[in-house]
């Protein structure tokens, strides 16, 4: 593989959570997260509610500083070989509250115009870029231009969200639950837009949904989070057809199916995830796991191999283990 | 894609939608308590400015033989005080130094008190908590006794009444300011704005200041009744404006002798005090529930 366009390199994020000195408690939101992306691919990023999904993607765009580990982007480090101003044009955002999103006191044109005077373009050249932009992605800017975010919907806001995004010219975005708050038929819209702007522009995605349909539809490869760590990550058909860790197993599983034949019967996972200030020792996942064995409680699983490209953090992938 | 000439006429074209201060002004216009109270506050603001035009006698020229007249007395529409002075004259002339010392404390406080909030509030972490340890500190002092403690420690006075009542003020507002810039701080847009590679002080001027000085400014317009108030208790205790001067706190004071003489006369700065002070009260109660974007 050709050197990829970002990664991430053992990435940890811990948040204070109460107590003092020793008896200091952390939330271990992001522990040692390592992946790649390649250039024009997409990576969907799936998991349950407060797996860290987002904080991962906040690590990725520098929006919150590790404690440990590093980005790359293009084989650079952010921050130490490349300047974090330049890192931020290449790799932008899209939140998922589409209103909060956007300063309640700027119009849309403001909105999307200010990304690039940030970075020294004229107001009048940006102005005329945050224009075409909003005509983009559908909006047509002398009519929804002067607006401001309370008079859109959440459809027009978001499109406004991925043109203030594009403003950057950048090459990854990073998509934060970008249409999960969507009705389903504008959520249909806006991801054929953003399929058409990654055709368009060559862009890079990281896609993070809790919607498995959505994410398979979207993306090239896949990672299921699980707790802060990576459970499984490989290649969408492979790893929606023969998933190798049982936590994606179960997620598969709980997928709602139009065909009766094939309707869930019972919930495959019970229960909440533990709690992160406190994970269980050994595999993170043995307290729910159905399949659990004698090393799940005591050493933590590494990435096997399954595949060319597909890895699953779990015991009973050693055995089938291709060594490389 | 066709640019310039035709983008250009686009922009010109873009629809001029309703701005948001336009829509606070429709919202505040159909609060009826709060537009009359507007008016009252206006009128008091006018009454001051022009009191040499309004004003039918000198308010320092006193008569000895009219000393607390009555209210109606030949010549004396709201009677006269313990000096034979017009009240009527005394009570227009005394808006001018009772809203200066309810205004320009405020005013003060307000820019000094907004920037050191909106700062800690911005930065956060230690920055945050140090400040603001140190403003609870302040803040932990009734404020009527801050405010003796300083006039009294710097000597009577317009001036040092005023001081007195600038610093009072700092603490509360900028806690309202801290706490209203935390909240917007954690907003998205925030978040996107310091994803774009923006200086923090480009943030906070774009993004952070229109979100913010809207309510900080509503919470001191509260407060410009409470200086009026505590301006009159430092001019009662001999503190803050001096005699002869018409001021009504002043007023109040030198009044409160005949108050078995002639109570309806002794209560008037009072009631100029309250009228001023619930009127400003309602104007930023209206102002608030006017700026609050439901949607």
């Amino acid at each position: 593989m050709s050197t990829p366009i970002l990664s991430a390199h053992n990435l940890v994020k811990h948040f204070k959570a109460g107590g003092f000195g020793a008896a200091r408690k952390f939330v271990r939101a992001v522990n040692d997260v390592s992946f790649e992306l390649a250039s024009g691919e997409t990576l969907g990023v799936v998991g349950e509610s407060g797996c860290g999904k987002s904080t991962m993607a906040r690590l990725l765009v520098q929006l919150l500083t590790p404690d440990s580990g590093e980005v790359h982007y293009q084989g650079k480090v952010v921050g130490r070989e490349l300047p974090l101003k330049a890192f931020r044009s290449k790799v932008q955002m899209v939140f998922q509250d589409s209103f909060a999103s956007l300063n309640p006191r700027m119009t849309m044109i403001d909105a999307v115009a200010f990304g690039p005077t940030v970075h020294g373009m004229s107001r009048s050249d940006a102005t005329r870029k945050a224009q075409d932009l909003l005509d983009r992605v559908g909006l047509d800017p002398s009519r929804f231009g002067g607006r401001y975010a309370h008079e859109l919907s959440g459809g027009q806001r978001q499109r406004v969200n991925i043109a203030r995004a594009l403003a950057f010219d950048p090459q990854v975005i990073v998509l934060d639950e970008a249409v999960s708050a969507l009705d389903k038929s504008v959520e249909a819209q806006v991801l054929n837009l953003l399929m058409d702007l990654r055709r368009e522009r060559g862009l890079t995605y990281v896609f993070i949904s809790h919607d498995l349909n959505v994410v398979r539809h979207i993306s090239d490869r896949v990672m299921v989070m699980y707790l802060g760590e990576v459970a499984e990550i490989g290649p969408v058909e492979s790893l929606y057809s023969a998933p190798c860790h049982p936590y994606t197993q179960a997620l598969l599983a709980a997928m709602p199916s139009l065909d009766p034949d094939r309707r869930t019967m019972e919930a495959p996972l019970a229960g909440d995830p533990p709690n992160p200030i406190d994970p269980p020792q050994g595999c993170r996942f043995h307290t729910r796991c159905s399949r659990v064995f004698a090393p799940c409680s005591a050493q933590a699983p590494a990435q096997h191999k399954v595949g060319k490209t597909h890895f699953a953090a779990c015991h009973l992938n050693s055995a089938k283990e291709h060594v490389a | 894609m066709a640019v310039t000439a035709d983008a250009v006429a686009r922009l010109a074209a873009i629809e001029k939608s309703q701005g948001y201060w336009r829509s606070v002004w429709t919202r505040f216009l159909r609060d009826k308590v709060a537009v009359c109270a507007g008016c009252v506050a206006a009128g008091l603001v006018l009454m001051a400015i022009f009191a040499p035009w309004i004003a039918p006698a000198d308010p320092l020229d006193g008569s000895m033989i009219k000393r607390l007249s009555p209210i109606g007395t030949e010549g004396y529409p709201l009677g006269a005080d313990e000096l034979g002075r017009d009240m009527l004259s005394r009570l227009i002339y005394g808006a001018r130094l009772s809203l200066f010392m309810g205004v320009v404390p405020v005013l003060i406080a307000f820019a000094i008190g907004a920037a050191i909030g909106i700062a800690a509030g911005y930065l956060g972490g230690w920055v945050n908590t140090i400040t603001m340890r140190v403003l609870d500190v302040l803040y932990a002092f009734p404020s009527v006794l801050l405010a003796i403690a300083i006039s009294g420690a710097l000597g009577a006075g317009i001036l040092n009444g005023l001081l007195s009542l600038t610093v009072v003020f700092i603490p509360p507002i900028a806690r309202v300011a801290e706490s209203v810039t935390t909240s917007v701080r954690k907003l998205e847009y925030i978040e996107a704005a310091q994803a774009s590679g923006a200086s923090s002080l480009r943030i906070v001027r774009d993004h952070v200041l229109g979100n913010v000085l809207g309510p900080i400014f509503v919470y001191a317009t509260s407060l410009i009744s409470v200086s009026m108030i505590l301006a009159a208790g430092l001019s009662f205790l001999g503190l803050g404006v001096s005699p002869p001067n018409a001021e009504w706190g002043l007023m109040l004071n030198t009044l409160r002798n005949a108050i078995y003489v002639q109570p309806w006369l002794a209560a008037l700065p009072g009631v100029m005090i309250f009228l001023t002070s619930i009127s400003f009260n309602m104007l930023s109660d209206g102002l608030r529930s006017a700026m609050d974007v439901k949607q």
